[in-house]
C-alpha cells in the first residue's frame, strides 16, 4: 500500500538550517516537561543559541555548496545560495536575539519562549526558500504562529496580550488576503510554482490577465502585512510597543528580512512579465511607508513606538531596490539587510536593558543620560541611530547609499529625491534620541535605578557588541559583503 | 604615489587618537595632553607633507594613495592633496591643536569623549580635503558632522539644544542633496573618482546638489540662520573650530568641487552666487556692527567673510582663486584665535555683551595686545596678511565688473568698522559692570595658546606669497592650473569649449 505512494526525493542538505533549528526547538519544548523550573532557563537559552549557531554554520556551508540554484523535494523549495544567506541573516538575528533574552524575566513558559524563537526562525529560514505559493504560504503561517505567541507570552502585562491579539487578527488578515491573491494566480494560470507562473503567463498571454493582476496585488498587500510596510503598517506600533522588548526586536530584523527577501523571489521568479506593473506598485508602497513612517516617527515619545514608525520607514528604504527590479538593486536589499538587522536588535537590546533597569516603558524623557551612565550601551544606540539616519561609519550609509543608486539606475531620479528628503524627516527623531541620550540631564527627572549598580548584563553585551561589529564593520566590508550578495542574487538570475 | 602614505597617516593618525582617548581609562588631563601630543605630531606630518609636495605642479594632486573600497561601483578609498588643500590641511591642524590646548587649559568636563570628539574631527576635516573620490568626500563630510553635534551639543551654552537641532537640520538638507548629486553623476559615469575624466560634468543639477551643501555650511546669505545660535552657543574652541575651519572645507568645496570640477555650470551660475555672496557680504558686516557681544561680532563677520572668499573664488581666475586660498587661512587664524580670546574674556568677565564689558585694557596689556594686533590684522590693514588676501581678491573679482570690487571696498571699510567697535567696547571706553578687578590678565598658558596663532598670521603679512606662490604651481613655465584646465576638456568634449580655467583671466594671474 505504502510504496504505492510516490514520495519525492528529500534534499536533507537543502533543509538543514530549518531542521537543525527545529531540533533545538523540540530540545526545549522536552526542557520544559522534564527539568526543574530554575534550570529551564539557562539550559533552553544555551540550546536554543547552539541551534542557531548550528543553523548559521549549516547555512554557510549551504551557501558554499550550492552555486547553482536546483529545485528540492518536488520543486516545493530551492536550494540555493539567495536562500541561504537569507537564513544567515535570520540565524544571525536569533543568535544575537537569544543574548538580549538571556535576562528577560518570565513568570513561566521560559523553556517554550526559546522553543517558538527557534521554531520561528526554522519557519524563516524555510520560507526565503520556497519556491511555490503553498510552500510559501504554510511557511509563513509557521512562522507566524509561533510570533503570535511570542507576543503574548509575558502574560503578565496586558499591552503584551493586546500585541499578541492585535498581531494574530491583523497578521490573519494580511494571511488571507495572500491566500486569496494565491488562489487568485492559480486560477488564472492553473500554477503554483513560481517559475510555472511565470511560464503559463509568457505561453498563455496572460500578462495583462484580470485574475492574474489581482492575485498579485493581493499577494504584495500580503507580503506588505508581514514587511509592516504602508499602507499595511498598522499593527506595528502597538505591537512593537506590547511584545516582549528581545523578541520585537527579533521581528524587526527577522521577519522584515524575510519578507522582503521572499517579496524579491517571488517578483522576479514568478511574475517577471508584470515587472511594469509591480515595480510601480512598490514604488507607491515605499512612498507611502517614508511618508507615514517618517512621518509618524516624529510624535513619537515612546522609544519602542518611534522604533517601530522606523522600522515602517525601513521597510520602504528596503523596497526601494526592489522596486527598482535590476540586478544592483538585489544587492542593494542583501546587503541592507545585514547592518539593518544588526542595527534594530542592537538598538531594541540597548531599549530592553533600560526597561529592566527601570522597571518600566523607555521614553525620550527617561532614557536621558544613558549615554553617560553606561557608557557602552549609549554609543552602541549612538550608533544604531546614525546607521539607521545612513550616516557613514556604518552600514547603513552604505545601505542607503546602495539603495539610492539602484532607483537611480532605474531612471527614477524623483525616487532617489523622496529617499533624501524622507532621510532628512528621519535625523530629526534619530538625532532627538541621540539628544537625549547625551544631552539631556537626567537629574531633575529622578528617575535613577532603584538601587545600586544597574544588573551586569554580558550575554547582552556581548549580543550588542556583535551587532555594533557587524554595524560599523559593514562599512569598510563592503566589498565581500556585496560579493557575497553578488553571488546569491545571481540565484535569481541577475 | 610614492607618498602617498603622508596622506594616510594625517587622517589615521587622529582617528587612531580618538579610539585610543575614547577606549583607555585616561583621567581628564592625561586625555587632554593625549590629544594635545597627537595633535602636535599631525602638525609635524602637516610639516613633511608641505616638504614632500612639488609646488611647481600645485594644482595637480599629489601624496596620492588609492585602495579599491567597492570596486563594483567604481569607488575607492582615493586621497591626496592639491596645491591650495595642504595649506587648509595646515589651518586646520594648527587651529585644531590651538582649539585643543584650550579645551585642556579650560579643563573639560567628560574629557574622554570631549577629546576623542575633538580628535575625531580632525581626521574628519583632513579627510574632506584629501578626499579624492566622491563618496569618500561625502564620507568625510558628514563624518564632522557627528562629533560637532556632541560637541556644541553637550559642552555647548544653554541654548545648545536648539543650535544644535538648527545646525544639524540645515547641514544635512544640504548634504542630502549633495548625496543625491553624488549618485546622479557617479552612477552615470560608473566611477566616482575626481581625478579620472568620470569626475568632470556639465550638468547644471549635480553642480547644483553640490553647491547645495555648501551654501548651508559656509554659510552664504540666505542659508544662514543656524550661525549665530551655533556660534554662540558652543564652546569657544569649537564655535572657533567650526568658524575657522569647518566653513574653509565648504569654501574648498566651493574651489575644489563646484568650480574646477564643474566649470560650465559654474561659469552660468556665476553671477547668482557672486550676488548672494554679496548680500552676505554687506548684510553680514551690517549685522556685525550691530551685534551686541563679542561672539555675535565674530559669528556675523564670519557670514561676511565667507562671502568675501566666495567672490574671490567665484571670480574664477588665479588672482581670485590665490587671494580667496590665502584669506581662507587668514581668517581661519582671525576667527579661531578670537573665538578663544571670546571664550576667555566670558571666564573673566561671565559675558561677552558689550555693555558689561569695556576699559579691559587698563592694567591687562597681554589682554589687549593680543587682541589689538589680531583685531589689527583682521580689519585688514595694509601689509597685513588679510590685507594681501582681500587685495587680491578685489583684484581678481575686478576683472569680472568694477562692480564687485567696488562692494567688496565697502565691505572691508564696513570691515574696519565693526572691529573698531568691537576692540573699543572690551578694552576701552569706561570700565564695564562685568569687569571686576578679579578679572586678571591674560596668563601664560593663555598666551601659549594664542600667540602661535597671532604668530602664524604675523608670519603670513611678512610673507602671504608662502602661501600664494605655492598654490597653484604659478612659477614654472607651465601654468599648474593647466593639468585641472586638461582634465576639464574631457568634461566639456561634448561642444561648448569655454573654460573657465583657460579665460584670458587667469593670464591676468601674478
Amino acid at each position: 500500500m505504502l510504496a504505492s505512494i510516490h514520495t519525492p526525493h528529500v534534499d536533507w542538505f537543502a533543509i538543514s538550517p530549518s531542521l537543525t533549528l527545529l531540533g533545538g526547538s523540540a530540545v526545549c519544548l522536552m526542557a520544559a516537561v522534564l527539568l526543574r523550573p530554575r534550570d529551564r532557563r539557562w539550559f533552553s537559552a544555551w540550546v536554543t543559541g547552539g541551534a542557531f549557531i548550528g543553523a548559521f554554520v549549516v547555512a554557510a556551508l549551504l551557501y558554499d555548496r550550492s552555486p547553482h540554484p536546483q529545485g528540492a523535494i518536488a520543486n516545493a523549495i530551492v536550494r540555493d545560495r539567495f536562500g541561504a544567506l537569507a537564513a544567515l541573516i535570520i540565524c544571525g538575528s536569533g543568535l544575537a536575539s537569544v543574548g538580549v533574552s538571556w535576562r528577560l524575566r518570565l513568570k513561566a513558559h521560559t523553556a517554550e519562549y526559546y522553543a517558538l524563537l527557534a521554531a520561528a526562525a526554522a519557519g524563516m529560514c524555510f520560507l526565503v526558500t520556497a519556491t511555490n505559493l503553498i510552500t510559501l504560504f504554510l511557511s509563513l503561517e509557521w512562522f507566524s504562529i509561533c510570533l503570535y505567541i511570542l507576543c503574548a507570552i509575558d502574560v503578565d502585562i496586558e499591552g503584551s496580550l493586546e500585541a499578541g491579539l492585535k498581531y494574530l487578527v491583523v497578521g490573519g488578515f494580511g494571511s488571507a488576503f495572500l491566500l486569496f491573491g494565491s488562489a487568485l494566480v492559480y486560477g488564472s494560470t492553473g500554477q503554483v510554482g513560481f517559475a510555472d507562473i511565470a511560464h503559463s503567463v509568457a505561453a498563455n498571454g496572460l500578462r495583462h490577465d484580470s485574475l492574474l493582476v489581482a492575485g498579485l496585488a493581493m499577494i504584495l498587500a500580503g507580503l506588505g502585512f508581514k514587511a509592516s510596510a504602508a499602507p499595511f503598517h498598522m499593527w506595528t506600533p502597538d505591537v512593537y510597543e506590547g511584545a516582549p522588548t528581545p523578541v520585537t526586536g527579533f521581528m524587526a530584523a527577522a521577519t522584515k528580512t524575510t519578507a522582503l527577501v521572499l517579496t524579491l523571489r517571488l517578483m522576479t521568479t514568478a511574475f517577471p512579465a508584470e515587472k511594469q506593473l509591480w515595480t510601480v506598485a512598490l514604488a507607491v508602497i515605499v512612498c507611502a511607508s517614508l511618508a507615514i513612517g517618517n512621518l509618524g516617527a516624529l510624535a513619537q515619545r515612546n522609544v519602542k513606538r518611534m522604533l517601530a514608525y522606523s522600522s515602517i520607514s525601513h521597510a520602504g528604504f528596503m523596497l526601494m531596490p526592489i522596486a527598482a527590479g535590476n540586478a544592483l538593486g538585489g544587492r542593494a536589499l542583501l546587503y541592507y539587510l545585514i547592518p539593518y538587522s544588526a542595527m534594530s536588535i542592537a538598538s531594541f537590546a540597548v531599549v530592553a536593558a533600560r526597561e529592566r533597569e527601570l522597571g518600566t516603558a523607555v521614553t525620550f524623557d527617561n532614557i536621558a543620560g544613558l549615554g553617560w551612565e553606561r557608557p557602552f550601551l549609549g554609543a552602541a544606540l549612538w550608533a544604531c541611530m546614525l546607521g539607521f539616519a545612513g550616516l557613514p561609519l556604518t552600514g547603513g550609509f552604505v545601505g542607503k547609499f546602495y539603495a539610492f543608486s539602484a532607483v537611480y539606475d532605474r531612471g527614477w531620479v524623483w525616487l532617489v529625491i523622496v529617499g533624501a528628503a524622507a532621510t532628512a524627516v528621519s535625523l530629526y527623531y534619530y538625532f532627538g534620541l541621540v539628544r537625549a541620550l547625551y544631552m539631556r540631564a537626567p537629574a531633575p527627572l529622578g528617575l535613577a535605578p532603584a538601587g545600586g549598580q544597574p544588573p551586569r548584563e554580558l550575554a547582552l553585551q556581548t549580543a550588542v557588541l556583535g551587532c555594533l561589529v557587524v554595524t560599523v564593520g559593514s562599512f569598510f566590508a563592503v566589498e565581500p559583503l556585496i560579493k557575497l550578495a553578488r553571488m546569491a542574487a545571481s540565484s535569481l538570475g541577475y | 604615489m610614492a607618498n602617498g602614505w603622508i596622506t594616510d597617516t594625517l587622517i589615521l593618525l587622529p582617528l587612531g587618537g580618538a579610539i585610543f582617548i575614547a577606549l583607555a581609562p585616561l583621567a581628564r588631563l592625561a586625555a587632554g595632553l593625549v590629544a594635545l601630543a597627537v595633535s602636535l605630531v599631525e602638525i609635524a606630518f602637516w610639516g613633511g607633507a608641505l616638504n614632500a609636495f612639488d609646488y611647481h605642479s600645485g594644482a595637480s594632486v599629489q601624496l596620492q594613495d588609492t585602495t579599491t573600497w567597492f570596486g563594483e561601483l567604481g569607488i575607492s578609498y582615493h586621497v591626496g592633496f592639491t596645491g591650495f588643500a595642504i595649506w587648509l590641511v595646515g589651518l586646520a591642524a594648527i587651529v585644531m591643536t590651538a582649539a585643543i590646548a584650550y579645551a585642556v587649559w579650560v579643563g573639560r568636563e567628560r574629557a574622554r569623549a570631549y577629546f576623542a570628539s575633538m580628535l575625531l574631527l580632525t581626521a574628519a576635516i583632513v579627510g574632506v580635503f584629501a578626499a579624492q573620490d566622491y563618496l569618500l568626500f561625502y564620507v568625510f563630510w558628514e563624518a564632522m558632522l557627528i562629533p560637532l553635534y556632541v560637541l556644541v551639543g553637550v559642552w555647548g551654552g544653554p541654548g545648545r539644544l536648539r543650535a544644535t537641532l538648527m545646525f544639524f537640520i540645515y547641514t544635512m538638507a544640504g548634504s542630502l542633496l549633495m548625496l543625491a548629486s553624488i549618485i546622479v553623476l557617479g552612477i552615470s559615469h560608473h566611477s566616482f573618482d575626481m581625478v579620472g575624466p568620470g569626475g568632470f560634468s556639465n550638468s547644471n543639477w549635480i553642480f547644483l546638489g553640490f553647491v547645495a551643501a555648501f551654501v548651508v555650511k559656509a554659510p552664504l546669505f540666505p542659508f544662514h540662520a543656524w550661525l549665530p545660535d551655533a556660534y554662540r552657543e558652543a564652546p569657544p574652541e569649537v564655535a572657533g573650530v567650526l568658524s575657522g575651519v569647518v566653513s574653509k572645507a565648504a569654501a574648498y568645496g566651493f574651489l575644489y568641487v563646484a568650480i574646477l570640477h564643474f566649470p560650465d555650470p559654474a561659469r552660468h551660475f556665476r553671477t547668482p552666487i557672486l550676488v548672494l555672496a554679496a548680500i552676505g557680504l554687506v548684510y553680514g558686516s551690517l549685522l556685525a556692527f550691530r551685534a551686541s557681544d563679542f561672539r555675535g561680532v565674530m559669528a556675523y563677520s564670519s557670514l561676511a567673510q565667507l562671502g568675501l572668499i566666495t567672490f574671490g573664488l567665484f571670480a574664477t581666475n588665479l588672482a581670485g582663486f590665490n587671494g580667496a586660498v590665502l584669506q581662507m587661512v587668514n581668517h581661519g587664524l582671525i576667527s579661531a584665535a578670537m573665538f578663544m580670546l571670546a571664550g576667555l574674556i566670558e571666564l573673566r568677565a561671565g559675558t561677552g555683551k558689550f555693555d558689561r564689558l569695556g576699559g579691559m585694557a587698563k592694567g591687562r596689556p597681554a589682554l589687549a595686545t593680543v587682541l589689538m594686533t589680531l583685531g589689527i590684522i583682521a580689519l585688514a590693514v595694509p601689509g597685513s596678511s588679510a590685507f594681501a588676501g582681500e587685495f587680491m581678491i578685489l583684484t581678481g573679482v575686478f576683472t569680472s565688473g568694477w562692480a564687485w570690487s567696488v562692494i567688496g571696498a565697502i565691505a572691508i571699510v564696513l570691515a574696519a568698522m565693526y572691529m573698531l567697535r568691537l576692540i573699543s567696547a572690551v578694552l576701552h571706553r569706561s570700565r564695564g559692570v562685568a569687569v571686576t578687578d578679579e578679572a586678571r590678565d591674560l596668563r601664560l598658558p593663555e598666551l601659549a595658546v594664542l600667540v602661535p596663532l597671532l604668530a602664524c598670521l604675523i608670519f603670513l603679512s611678512a610673507w602671504p606669497a608662502a602661501v600664494t606662490d605655492h598654490t597653484f604651481g604659478q612659477s614654472s613655465g607651465t601654468p599648474g592650473l593647466a593639468r585641472l584646465v586638461s582634465t576639464n576638456t574631457y568634461s566639456t568634449a561634448s561642444g561648448n569649449h569655454v573654460i573657465v580655467l583657460n579665460s584670458p583671466n587667469l593670464m591676468v594671474s601674478h
